[in-house]
């Protein structure tokens, strides 16, 4: 390190870092999961909002099972697909409370398809964060319903055959319909542009729960570098050319 | 010549040597370290610190937060 690199590494000159909010554990997850990068940023938008003590999430069953061990606010933990029932109840209980569930695809996608559609169709005032990387990631990357056509997964060897397995399910277009639903979005984190965008939209999804808007949906897209067997950066890649096509980015709804 | 100097500070113990900084840094100031750190993974670092502007990319995309970035205007 030169001397001149020492002079620049002062308080003062502080541009970015780890935001409190997000507590000094290691996150279990593999090396370049996006669920760190979300994770941070519902972090930052809670700390930044300055609502961390009138926060409450309700965790998943999944890699995000642990999201409590890392943003350091109040946790419920819902069984499997059960986190927007679970956030109902905290929410209906403290109406003053922002509640959020965060989520991902085998959870929400999957077990949980009940659960989420009534909610959003009873239109809870909630904020509903869903990671979809097209795979069971904590499992051992078993097909989900938003895997791919022709993605080899542990249970699809040759690939997702439609006649077999049906088609990928864009949830997030399924919730739009719902008049319940005030916000939704999709999303990704691969890019740090991509990463502002949706630390936008999270930040807009905690505001219309202050404005009682109904209930925001985020989709964000993101990766299984273990699952899908690559690298963290061929996986951004593999999710730009063949997850973006079908999951396009972009605000669906906004009331 | 650049306006801004920047730095980058990596928690090398906690960094899981993932690659995303190094692809997202426009200036190429990081790369992965020869060596290994406790967990046996290649942490990333600064190989040329005087190409860095503290863009602070890098510590956006960092999946676990580990990277803290300071810039200093040097006109």
């Amino acid at each position: 390190m030169t001397v001149e690199t020492i002079d620049i590494i002062r308080e003062e000159n502080l541009v970015y870092r780890k935001t409190p909010a997000l507590t000094d554990n290691v996150m279990h997850y593999c090396p370049g999961c996006s669920h760190g990068v979300v994770h941070k940023l519902v972090a930052e938008v809670i700390e930044e909002t300055g609502i961390r003590e009138q926060t409450i999430g309700v965790s998943p069953v999944g890699c995000s099972v642990l999201a409590y061990n890392y943003l350091d606010i109040d946790w419920a933990e819902a069984a499997h697909g059960r986190a927007p029932a679970v956030a109902t109840g905290i929410s209906r209980l403290h109406p003053e409370k922002y509640v959020f569930t965060y989520q991902g695809d085998g959870d929400l996608a999957s077990i949980g398809t009940a659960e989420v559609m009534h909610a959003c169709n009873r239109g809870e005032n909630i904020v509903i964060i869903f990671v979809n990387n097209a795979i069971y990631g904590m499992t051992g990357g078993q097909m989900a319903p938003t895997t791919l056509v022709g993605q080899v997964t542990s249970t699809t060897p040759y690939g997702r055959d439609v006649k077999l397995n049906g088609f990928p399910m864009k949830i997030t277009e399924l919730l739009a319909q719902l008049d319940g639903t005030g916000f939704v979005t999709r999303q990704a984190v691969h890019t740090p542009l991509a990463i502002r965008k949706a630390k936008n939209a999270i930040r807009k999804a905690f505001e219309n729960t202050k404005k009682d808007k109904g209930t925001s949906f985020i989709e964000i897209v993101g990766t299984c570098s273990s699952g899908w067997k690559m690298t963290p950066v061929d996986a951004n890649r593999w999710m730009v050319e063949n997850m973006f096509p079908k999951y396009p980015l972009g605000d669906i709804k906004d009331i | 010549m650049a306006k801004f100097r920047g730095a980058v500070v990596v928690d090398a113990e906690k960094c899981k040597g993932c690659d995303l900084c190094v692809v997202a840094c426009p200036a190429g100031v990081l790369s992965l370290a020869k060596e290994v750190n406790g967990k046996g993974y290649h942490y990333s670092e600064m190989a040329r610190p005087e190409a860095c502007t503290g863009c602070a990319n890098c510590g956006l995309v960092c999946p676990d937060a580990v990277i803290t970035v300071y810039r200093k205007n040097i006109q």
